[in-house]
């Protein structure tokens, strides 16, 4: 870290011809980043000038610039739209249940998978763990519709044969939040568990043998090792998960909801799809996402910020 | 070394995490088993670990419907041209950040970084591409994505751990940056290129919202496009693939769909076995602070 600083000092103190020499020398480096900065430039710093259309009357005929200024009617609008506040909420709602019953779950596939003697068996149920992760949530969501449907499905045909009536778990306000957890946790529990599982296999074998030579149990070992060490990573990943705390997951919840669970599964970010691309109102829509934005701009930083604090290092 | 056995928690930790797979897999069984069944079979009510008969009926749709096949290769182009762009603009960005004494690297390095955390929202990318004209434009799919800064961050962070040696002694030969790239740099990266190029082509593969904000014209849409109007429709021939005496007696939507997800995900169940530690290769390096 302070080898980084005092390097960087040094060149801060070189003269500025010294350093226009020697970029001449390295020009050809230069142009081999000019495309991608192009496009980059183009297509995530040009939008932001689109920004504008928040505080704009916008009308697509007259453009951005030409369209009249709306003196922040729709931030004013915003806290007495009842659909937003839902929106809000319920991202806030799903987000939390998320952290408090999908976030752990990956842990505890890490610490059961580093039980397993059988290296095989490890390794298969690993890899099937984290298959669902490669797939689109348009194709999750077509086989969660089938395997939640009131005809076909395994869980309502368990329920039939209880001689209970099947659920439309899709289109039932009780039951649409308990599905996006479960289908969330078969999506990325795999995938979350590979970084635990290789914090796991760095921690030290001599703690092992040590509790091995006091006669500790396999059981003891896991709480009182295995666990412990695995606390740094997940402080680390919950707080960058508090810091996405607004986004509750568009792709999973566009491609499950429908119009009858909209009161609890409309999120901030379906909702400005509906407003903005559905209904085209732009600008109002632009307002939503913008002030989400910045919310979460301010988290994610927030969060990181936090981070680099607890261990002097960021995700960066 | 552990010597004090504990059967009954190995036999319930195996069981659980056996119980585990299955169900992760199931949801992909019971597609599988649907896209080979038939309209009978599959309205019936119950659901079926087996096909009452193996029938092939919405496969044959599937591949003699031309919209479908042509979302099917829209899908294909769409990967291999937006795969090549994203490796290139990675491997022409990851260099020259990678060099140390690059002057002003850390400006350079800083307009990447930025542009992870700002972005304009989902309206105005929308406007953009609209006023750019690119809407109903391949190129929407592809040129908005080719550059990924989590990619570059990954590749840099690799390229500044290979030895300079080689890299040295071939600019004494008089090699410039860009042969020095492409005869050295390249070949010695192949391992993080792969991770780079799968985690594209995955990204492709599976891309959907892009093309339903972008692309209306049917010979354009991708093969995740044709599986979500599945999902929306009721039936076959509120599709617009179902219409024109298209549809099939012996079919349900349900079918076709199911058979629809199964050529789809075909080709990355079988590139998974191996593809798999690329792209675990991957979090592995991007987890590493540069």
């Amino acid at each position: 870290m302070d080898a980084v600083l005092q390097r960087d000092q040094q060149h801060r103190s070189k003269p500025r011809n010294e350093n226009l020499i020697r970029a001449k020398k390295m020009k050809t480096l230069y142009l081999m980043m000019l495309v991608p900065m192009l496009l980059l430039f183009l297509f995530h710093y040009v939008p932001l000038y689109g920004i504008l259309v928040a505080f704009k009357k916008f009308s697509p005929g007259l453009g951005i610039w030409k369209s009249e200024w709306n003196h922040f009617e729709h931030f004013k609008s915003l806290f007495h739209d009842f659909l937003f506040i839902r929106a809000l909420k319920n991202t806030l709602v799903i987000s939390v249940l998320k952290l408090i019953v999908a976030f752990p779950a990956p842990i505890v596939l890490a610490v059961l998978l580093n039980e397993v003697r059988h290296v095989m068996f490890k390794k298969v149920t690993q890899s099937i763990s984290y298959l669902p992760h490669f797939m689109s949530w348009v194709i999750l969501a077509s086989m969660v519709g089938e395997v939640l449907s009131p005809q076909r499905g395994i869980i309502n045909f368990v329920i039939h044969s209880l001689g209970g009536t099947p659920i439309n778990f899709l289109a039932d306000k009780n039951f649409f939040i308990p599905a996006l957890i479960v289908t969330d946790i078969w999506k990325e529990i795999g995938w979350g568990a590979i970084i635990y599982l290789a914090a796991i296999s760095s921690i030290n074998p001599d703690l092992y043998e040590a509790a091995d030579v006091d006669g500790a149990g396999r059981f003891k070992k896991m709480i009182h090792i295995t666990v412990p060490s695995l606390v740094p990573m997940i402080v680390i990943l919950f707080i960058l998960s508090l810091g996405n705390i607004l986004n509750a997951g568009f792709d999973q919840i566009l491609n499950l909801y429908n119009p009858m669970v909209y009161d609890v599964a409309d999120i901030i970010d379906t909702y400005v799809y509906r407003k903005g691309l559905e209904q085209f109102q732009l600008d109002y829509a632009t307002a939503v996402g913008l002030f989400k934005n910045v919310v979460g701009v301010v988290l994610i930083v927030g969060a990181n910020a936090i981070i680099r604090r607890r261990s002097e290092h960021g995700i960066w | 070394m552990r010597k004090k056995s504990f059967p009954l928690f190995d036999t319930l930790n195996v069981t659980f995490l056996s119980l585990f797979s299955l169900a992760v897999l199931y949801p992909f069984w019971q597609t599988l088993v649907l896209s080979f069944s038939d309209a009978n079979n599959a309205s019936t009510l119950g659901f079926h670990l087996w096909p009452d008969q193996w029938v092939t009926d919405a496969y044959q749709f599937v591949f003699t419907f031309q919209n479908i096949m042509v979302a099917y290769s829209n899908t294909i182009i769409r990967t291999v041209i937006g795969t090549a762009l994203i490796v290139t603009c990675t491997l022409l960005t990851a260099y020259p950040l990678s060099k140390k004494d690059l002057p002003y690297r850390n400006y350079f390095t800083a307009f990447f970084l930025i542009a992870m955390f700002f972005s304009g929202g989902l309206i105005p990318n929308y406007l953009l591409i609209k006023s750019l004209g690119l809407l109903d434009n391949r190129l929407a799919l592809i040129l908005p994505g080719a550059v990924n800064v989590f990619s570059i961050i990954i590749m840099r962070n690799y390229l500044m751990t290979i030895d300079k040696g080689l890299e040295e002694s071939a600019f004494m030969d008089g090699a410039g940056y860009f042969k020095i790239l492409t005869s050295i740099v390249i070949p010695l990266s192949k391992p993080v290129i792969a991770t780079v190029a799968l985690w594209a082509a995955v990204g492709h593969w599976n891309a959907w919202f892009d093309a339903m904000i972008y692309i209306r014209d049917p010979s354009k849409t991708v093969l995740q496009m044709v599986v979500r109007q599945m999902m929306v429709a009721l039936d076959l021939s509120q599709t617009q693939f179902g219409g024109g005496g298209m549809s099939n007696a012996n079919l349900l939507l349900s079918n076709v769909r199911a058979a629809t997800v199964m050529i789809s995900i075909g080709p990355i169940i079988l590139i998974y076995p191996f593809a798999q530690k690329y792209f675990i290769k991957g979090i592995m390096i991007g987890s590493l602070k540069g």
